[in-house]
C-alpha cells in the first residue's frame, strides 16, 4: 500500500503527512497531525461528532479521505478559540452547562459556528435542524440550543 | 432561580458557576478512551460472531497470523480456564468459548502495527461454525421447547421444572391479593412488552492496555469504574488485582453502559503475547451495538385493583425479561419499582430471568425501572380513564410518605413524591388546551439511588488551595458539584478546589459513577475527609494560639475561638494555616472511606403533550415537563440536565429506539442511521422543576438526580398517544407505523 | 487501494476499464466511504472525480435547463436561488440526504448511483424529467434519470462507465414541483416512502404531471397512473383521493426493518396528496 503525501493548511499551520489512501480525514488529523479534539462516534456520518470545516464548508471528517484533503483548508475545534480568547459559543457552552460528557462538544461547535457564520440569526427550529446530524446522548439538547441562541445574540451585539 | 428561599443559607450550593473541566471540553483538549497512545503502541481489531448461535467447531489464525505486521493474535485458548459463576460470564462475553452465543460475540483479536492491518488481519482468520437454533424474544425463549443456550445455567432459585432458558426466578410481596382484589370496583390485567435499547453514549469504548510477561500491567479506558475494570480484567485473565493500575480517561457518556467490560481483556492478552507493547482497542460503532450493554428487553403483565375513588387496593406483577444470552437481566429492580410510587396493602411480584442469543445486558439508567414503569403506570392511566379519575389526583391519593412500607419491603424514609405531585399539578403546562390529535399523558418514576464502595481523599495545599481526588469518573459535571461543597464547606472560593478523578493505583476500591451515587457518595466522603482536615487546621491554629483545639471552630474559611473563653484571636485562614504547615507538623489532608450510609430515594413525575398525525401515525413532543426531587441540587444546571436528558433518553425509548432482528438473528440496526436516537428537530425545550425536599442522609441533602428521569417518559408518552387517538400502545416502541395500526385496529 | 485523481472523463473511465479488480468513483463519498469502513466494499481502485474540470459547475443555459456537476454538494444546490426557483422539489429531495454536514459533501450523482430505491433525491429529478449524461470507453449516452437504477445497488451503468453529468429542464410557466418523505425521526432517516409531484397548470387546471415514488419498489418509480389521476383536475377532493389511490396501487414494496408493505402501501397515497398540493401551491405562485 504507498501513502500519499498531502499538503494541508489545518487552523492557519501549514501541515504534512503521509496518509493510507483508506484512512479517512478524521484518522489523518487524529492519528498522523495528532490533533484528537475532532472525535469518532460513528464513522457513518450519522453523529456529526467529527465536523470540521474543510475549504470553508461543513463535513463530516470521517466522510472524507485524508488523500482529499490535499491542497485544501481544514479548521477544527483546536482552532476555535482565538489564542486565549474563547469564541463566544465556546463561552457560551460553559456558561449554559450545555455539555455533560462532552464528547460531541467539539463537533456541535464547530457545526454551530458554521451556522452563525452563515445566519446570525437563526430561530430555535433552524438551530435544531442544523444540527440535527449531531448526536448528544446526554443533554436533550435543551441546553445546547440556548446556548446557541445566546451567542448568536451575543454576536449580534458585538457586530 | 428556581428555589429562592431555600439555597440562601448556602453560599456557593445551589450556584451555578462554570464547570472546572469546562475549558478543556470546549477547546478538544480534553483526552477521551481513543485519545491515548504510547510509544510502541500496536492497534487491535476483533473478530465477531456473524452468527446468533453456533458451535465454533474450528479457528484457523495462521493466514492472519502471517501477515507482516501483526504481532499477536488472541483466541479463548490463551485465557485461564475454570471459572465460574459471573466471572465465567465476563470472559464468556469476551471472548467465546465453544459456542458463540450472538451476532458480534467475540472470537479472536488481532494486534498489528496500524489499524488497517489489524482489521485485514481479522478478515484473514477463518473460522468453521456448526450453526445452531437460537432464540431473541423472551416470550419464545422462555418457551419450554426454545434453544437451549446454555446448560445448567440456572441458579438455585429456579424451581425444578422450568423452562430450560430460565435462570433465575423470584416471587415476594405481601397482604391478602385476593381480598384485595375483592374489594376493589375495577380490576384491570394487561400484558406490556418493551424492546431491548442502547445506552448510546456518543464516544465507542476504547482503552489502551500494557501487560508483560511479569504479568504487571496498566490500563487508560473510558469507563465509569476503573476498579470495576480492574477487578473484572483480573478475574477475566487470571491476575492479581494490585498488579494493573487503570486510569480512567475523560468518559464521552456510559448511563451504565461503561460499569463492566468488553474488550478490555483483550487488549491486555494481546499485549502480552505482543511482548508488552501496548494495545489500543477503539469499537466502531457497529461494534458498540452489536456487543455492549444493550438493556433488557420484558414482557410483563400487571394486575391492577382500583376502587371508584382511585384508591388501589391490590397489585401484582409478573414480568419476564431476557438480558442476552448470560443472566443479570434487571427484572428485580423492575420489580421492585414499578409500585415503588404506591401505598399497597396487598402486593405480589414475579420475576424469570431468560436467556435469548443476544449480547450480554449492561447497566442503562435506572436499570429496569423505565419497564416496569412503563407497565405499573400505563395500567394505572388505563384505569383512570376508565373511571373517570384524574391520572395526577390518583396518584396523590396513593402516594408514598415518610414511613410508609415500599411495595418491594423497605420503609422509606424522608421521601418527596407527594411534593412532586404537588408541583406538577401547579404547573402551567397543565394549563395549556389541547388541538385536535393531541394528548397529554402523565407518569410518576422512581429510582432508589445508591451509596456504593467509596473512597476520597484531600489535601491542603501550601497556598490555602484544596485538592480532592474522588475514585468515580466525572460523567456530566460532577467536579463542579463536588468542588462546590467542598469549597462551602471550607468557606474557600469555589476557583480554590480542584477535583481529581484518579486511577486505582490512588485510593481504596471505588464503586463506578453509577445508581446516581457520585454527588451522593463521593460527595459524602469528600466532606467528612474535609472534616478531617478542618480539624487538623484548628488543632493547628490552637496550638499557635495556646488555648485548646476543642475551643477553636471552623467558619468563612479561617479557624476562630469559638466563644468568650477561648480568648481574643484574629481568625487564622487557611492559606495562613497552610503557608506554615510545613513548619507546624506537616502536611495537612483528609480521607474518608465507607459504603456512605443514608441513601435517599429520588420520585419524579412528568407530563408530556403530543400531536399524532392521524394519517401516518407520527408522534410529535410538543411540550415536556420532568419534576423530581433532587434532596439538594448542589449545581442547578446540572441537575437540569440530568432531567433534561434523562426523559430525551426514555423519550427515544418509548418512540422509536429498539434493537431489530432479523429472521436469522442478527442485528439489523447496528449503526446511528437506524438505531434512532433523538435527533435536535425531533424536540422542545424540556421544561423543568427541582423539587428539593433535603435527604437527612447526607449534609447538604442530596439525593441522586441521574436515573429517575428516564423512567416516566414511557408510559406517559403512550398515554399521550391514548388521549390523542384513542389507541393504546402497549408494546413499545410506538413507531409510526405501530401506532397507525393501532388507531386502525380501533376504527375496524 | 490505489486512489486515482482522473483530470478527464475520458480518463476516468479508461481507468475503470482496466481496472481488474473492484473499482469505486469518488465523488461526495457519503456513500463509499461508509461502505468501506462497514468492510461491504473493499474497492482496489477508487477513482476521485473532482479534479475534472466542471464537475463543481451549476449552469443553467440559454433555454432555461440546467446542467449540474457530478460533484456538485447538496449544500450548492440549497445555496442557488435559481435553482430553487425553478426545481424547488428537487433541490428538497437532494437537502434531505443526511446532515447539514453530510449536504457539504453529498451529491446528486451519487445519490443517484448507490442505486438505493429510498434514495432521497432521485424521486425529485424522476419527476422533473432529468436525464443523466453518461461517459464511457465507448463514448457518451443520455438517459432518463429513472432508467439508471435497475435494482437496489444496481445501475444501468457498464463497466467503465459512469455520469458525467446531470440535466434539468427548463422549467416552463405555471409550473411547480415537490417532495417528501416519510421517517419517524424528522432528520438523520432513510426514508420509509418518498414521493415528488411536479406539475403545470392552465389556469387551475393542471395539464401535465410527472408522479414519482420511491421506497415502494426495487428502483425509484416514475407512476404515470398517478400522474393521469390528477392531469385534467384542479386537485379536487376528487382528484386527490384518485392520485393516493393511484400511488398506493403502484406501491409493491418489501416489509423490512423500515417499515411494513403494507404501511408503505397507505403512506404512498398520504404522502402523494400532500406533495402534489405543495406543487400545485407552487405552480400558483407560492413561495414554500
Amino acid at each position: 500500500m504507498s501513502k500519499h503525501h498531502v499538503t494541508t493548511t489545518v487552523n492557519g499551520d501549514a501541515v504534512e503527512f503521509l496518509a493510507d489512501p483508506r484512512e479517512t480525514l478524521l484518522d489523518c488529523l487524529r492519528d498522523h497531525v495528532g490533533l484528537t479534539g475532532t472525535k469518532e462516534g460513528c464513522g457513518t456520518g450519522d453523529c456529526g461528532a467529527c465536523s470540521v470545516e474543510l475549504d470553508g464548508t461543513l463535513v463530516c471528517s470521517c466522510l472524507v479521505l485524508g488523500v482529499e484533503a490535499n491542497g485544501k483548508t481544514v479548521n477544527t475545534i483546536e482552532g476555535m478559540a482565538s489564542g486565549d480568547a474563547l469564541h463566544p459559543l465556546q463561552r457560551k457552552f460553559i456558561e449554559h452547562a450545555a455539555l455533560q460528557c462532552g464528547f460531541c462538544t467539539p463537533g456541535i461547535l464547530v457545526a454551530a459556528k458554521a451556522l452563525l457564520d452563515k445566519n446570525p440569526d437563526p430561530t430555535e427550529e433552524e438551530v435544531r435542524y442544523w444540527l440535527a446530524g449531531n448526536l448528544c446522548r446526554c443533554t436533550g439538547y435543551d441546553k445546547i440550543i440556548r446556548a446557541v441562541m445566546d451567542a448568536a445574540a451575543e454576536l449580534r451585539e458585538a457586530a | 432561580m428556581a428555589k429562592d428561599g431555600l439555597n440562601t443559607e448556602f453560599r456557593l450550593v445551589g450556584t451555578r458557576p462554570n464547570r472546572p473541566d469546562g475549558l478543556d471540553k470546549v477547546t478538544g483538549r480534553a483526552r477521551y478512551g481513543a485519545d491515548f497512545s504510547l510509544p510502541g503502541m500496536l492497534h487491535g481489531a476483533v473478530l465477531r460472531s456473524p452468527h446468533a448461535h453456533a458451535k465454533i467447531l474450528k479457528i484457523d489464525t495462521s493466514k492472519a497470523e502471517a501477515l507482516d505486521g501483526v504481532k499477536a493474535v488472541v483466541t479463548r485458548a490463551d485465557f485461564p480456564e475454570g471459572l465460574e459463576g459471573e466471572d465465567w460470564n465476563l470472559q464468556e462475553n469476551t471472548m467465546a468459548g465453544d459456542k458463540v452465543l450472538y451476532d458480534g460475540h467475540a472470537v479472536a483479536a488481532v494486534a498489528a502495527t496500524s489499524k488497517l492491518l489489524a482489521e485485514e488481519a481479522v478478515r484473514l482468520i477463518e473460522v468453521e461454525y456448526e450453526v445452531l437454533p437460537h432464540v431473541i424474544d423472551v416470550d419464545d425463549a422462555i418457551k419450554p421447547d426454545a434453544p437451549v443456550i446454555r446448560e445448567g445455567a440456572s441458579d438455585a432459585s429456579v424451581p425444578e421444572g422450568m423452562p430450560p432458558n430460565v435462570v433465575r426466578y423470584m416471587e415476594f410481596g405481601r397482604g391478602d391479593l385476593e381480598a384485595g382484589f375483592a374489594a376493589a370496583d375495577l380490576v384491570r390485567e394487561n400484558t406490556y412488552k418493551t424492546e431491548a435499547t442502547h445506552q448510546g453514549y456518543i464516544e465507542p469504548h476504547a482503552c489502551v492496555g500494557q501487560m508483560g510477561s511479569d504479568a504487571k500491567g496498566e490500563m487508560w479506558v473510558c469507563t465509569q469504574g476503573q476498579w470495576f475494570i480492574r477487578k473484572m480484567c483480573c478475574a477475566v485473565l487470571g491476575l492479581e488485582a494490585s498488579q494493573l493500575r487503570v486510569t480512567p480517561s475523560e468518559i464521552g457518556g456510559g448511563f451504565g453502559g461503561k460499569t463492566t467490560i468488553f474488550m478490555e481483556p483483550l487488549s491486555l492478552a494481546l499485549s502480552r503475547k505482543a511482548n508488552g507493547r501496548p494495545v489500543k482497542i477503539v469499537m466502531s460503532r457497529s461494534e458498540v451495538l452489536r456487543a455492549t450493554g444493550p438493556t433488557a428487553s420484558g414482557s410483563m403483565d400487571v394486575k391492577i385493583g382500583m376502587k371508584k375513588d382511585g384508591t388501589l387496593t391490590a397489585a401484582r406483577a409478573e414480568f419476564r425479561m431476557q438480558g442476552g444470552a448470560f443472566p443479570g437481566a434487571p427484572v428485580d429492580m423492575a420489580l421492585y419499582c414499578g409500585f415503588a410510587p404506591y401505598k399497597l396493602d396487598a402486593v405480589e411480584h414475579v420475576g424469570y430471568d431468560v436467556l435469548a442469543n443476544r449480547p450480554k445486558c449492561a447497566a442503562y439508567r435506572a436499570p429496569g425501572s423505565p419497564m416496569g414503569a412503563f407497565a405499573v403506570e400505563s395500567l394505572i392511566d388505563e384505569m383512570c380513564r376508565e373511571l373517570g379519575l384524574d391520572p395526577v389526583e390518583v396518584r396523590m391519593k396513593n402516594a408514598v410518605r415518610e414511613g410508609d412500607q415500599s411495595s418491594y419491603g423497605p420503609k422509606f424514609g424522608s421521601i418527596g413524591l407527594v411534593e412532586v405531585l404537588e408541583a406538577v399539578k401547579g404547573h402551567s403546562n397543565l394549563a395549556e388546551p389541547l388541538g385536535p390529535n393531541q394528548g397529554r399523558g402523565v407518569a410518576s418514576g422512581y429510582w432508589f439511588n445508591h451509596n456504593g464502595e467509596t473512597s476520597v481523599s484531600m489535601s491542603i495545599a501550601a497556598d490555602g488551595t484544596v485538592q480532592v481526588s474522588v475514585g468515580t469518573p466525572d460523567i456530566g459535571g460532577s467536579r463542579a458539584s463536588l468542588s462546590l461543597m467542598v469549597a462551602e464547606h471550607l468557606g474557600i472560593p469555589y476557583e480554590d478546589v480542584r477535583v481529581n478523578v484518579v486511577e486505582t493505583g490512588s485510593l481504596g476500591e471505588n464503586e463506578p459513577t453509577h445508581g446516581s451515587r457520585a454527588t451522593f457518595a463521593s460527595g459524602k466522603a469528600a466532606i467528612l475527609s474535609t472534616d478531617q482536615a478542618i480539624k487538623e487546621m484548628c488543632r493547628r491554629a490552637a496550638n499557635e494560639w495556646g488555648i485548646d483545639p476543642e475551643a477553636v471552630e471552623w467558619a468563612d474559611g479561617a479557624a476562630q475561638p469559638a466563644g468568650p473563653n477561648a480568648g481574643k484571636f484574629p481568625p487564622m485562614s487557611i492559606k495562613e494555616i497552610a503557608g506554615k504547615m510545613g513548619e507546624t507538623g506537616g502536611p495537612i489532608s483528609g480521607h474518608h472511606e465507607s459504603l456512605p450510609e443514608g441513601v435517599g430515594a429520588s420520585f419524579g413525575a412528568h407530563v408530556v403533550d403530543v400531536e399524532v398525525d392521524p394519517e401516518t401515525g407520527l408522534t410529535k413532543i410538543l411540550r415536556y415537563l420532568v419534576v423530581q426531587d433532587a434532596g439538594r441540587a448542589i449545581h442547578p444546571s446540572y441537575v437540569e440536565g440530568q432531567y433534561q436528558g434523562g426523559a430525551v433518553q426514555g423519550i427515544g425509548w418509548a418512540l422509536n429506539e429498539e434493537y431489530i432482528y432479523g429472521e436469522d438473528g442478527r442485528l439489523q440496526n447496528p449503526i446511528f442511521l437506524d438505531y434512532r436516537i433523538p435527533v435536535a428537530s425531533d424536540l422542545p425545550m424540556i421544561d423543568t422543576v427541582i423539587v428539593e425536599v433535603p435527604n437527612p442522609g447526607h449534609p447538604y441533602g442530596v439525593r441522586g438526580v441521574g436515573e429517575t428521569g428516564i423512567t416516566p417518559p414511557l408510559p406517559a408518552i403512550a398515554s399521550a398517544i391514548h388521549q390523542a387517538t384513542g389507541a393504546r400502545l402497549r408494546h413499545l416502541p410506538m413507531t409510526p407505523q405501530k401506532v397507525r395500526a393501532a388507531m386502525k385496529a380501533q376504527d375496524s | 487501494m490505489n486512489y486515482h485523481l482522473a483530470t478527464s472523463f475520458e480518463e476516468a473511465a479508461r481507468i475503470a476499464a482496466n481496472a481488474g479488480g473492484t473499482t469505486r468513483f469518488l465523488a461526495g463519498g457519503t456513500d463509499v466511504l461508509v461502505q468501506m469502513r462497514a468492510g461491504m466494499v473493499l474497492p482496489d481502485d477508487l477513482i476521485d472525480l473532482k479534479a475534472i474540470p466542471g464537475t463543481d459547475a451549476m449552469t443553467q443555459l440559454a433555454d432555461g435547463s440546467w446542467q449540474i456537476g457530478v460533484a456538485v454538494p447538496g449544500a450548492r444546490l440549497g445555496a442557488n436561488a435559481d435553482l430553487c426557483r425553478d426545481w424547488p422539489g428537487v433541490v428538497e429531495g437532494m437537502e434531505l440526504v443526511g446532515s447539514t454536514q453530510v449536504q457539504g459533501r453529498a451529491t446528486l450523482t451519487g445519490n443517484l448511483c448507490n442505486g438505493s430505491p429510498a434514495a432521497d433525491s432521485v424521486p425529485g429529478l424522476v419527476a422533473a424529467g432529468a436525464t443523466v449524461v453518461i461517459t464511457g470507453p465507448e463514448g457518451s449516452r443520455e438517459l432518463p434519470v429513472e432508467e439508471v437504477p435497475t435494482g437496489p445497488g444496481k445501475t444501468a451503468l457498464n463497466k467503465g462507465e459512469l455520469i458525467s453529468e446531470i440535466r434539468l429542464p427548463a422549467r416552463g410557466d405555471n409550473a411547480g414541483d415537490a417532495y417528501l418523505r416519510f421517517t419517524p425521526r424528522t432528520e438523520m432517516d432513510i426514508a420509509v416512502v418518498g414521493c415528488a409531484v411536479s406539475l403545470r397548470l392552465d389556469g387551475d387546471k393542471i395539464v401535465e404531471a410527472r408522479v414519482s415514488l420511491g421506497a415502494v419498489a426495487p428502483t425509484v418509480l416514475l407512476v404515470a397512473e398517478a400522474a393521469d389521476a390528477i392531469i385534467g383536475t384542479t386537485l379536487d377532493d376528487a382528484a386527490l383521493d384518485a392520485l393516493a389511490a393511484a400511488a398506493s396501487k403502484a406501491a409493491k414494496p418489501i416489509s423490512d426493518k423500515r417499515g411494513s408493505a403494507e404501511y408503505r402501501i397507505e403512506i404512498a397515497g398520504v404522502l402523494a396528496k400532500r406533495a402534489a398540493k405543495i406543487a400545485y401551491g407552487r405552480a400558483k405562485g407560492d413561495n414554500k
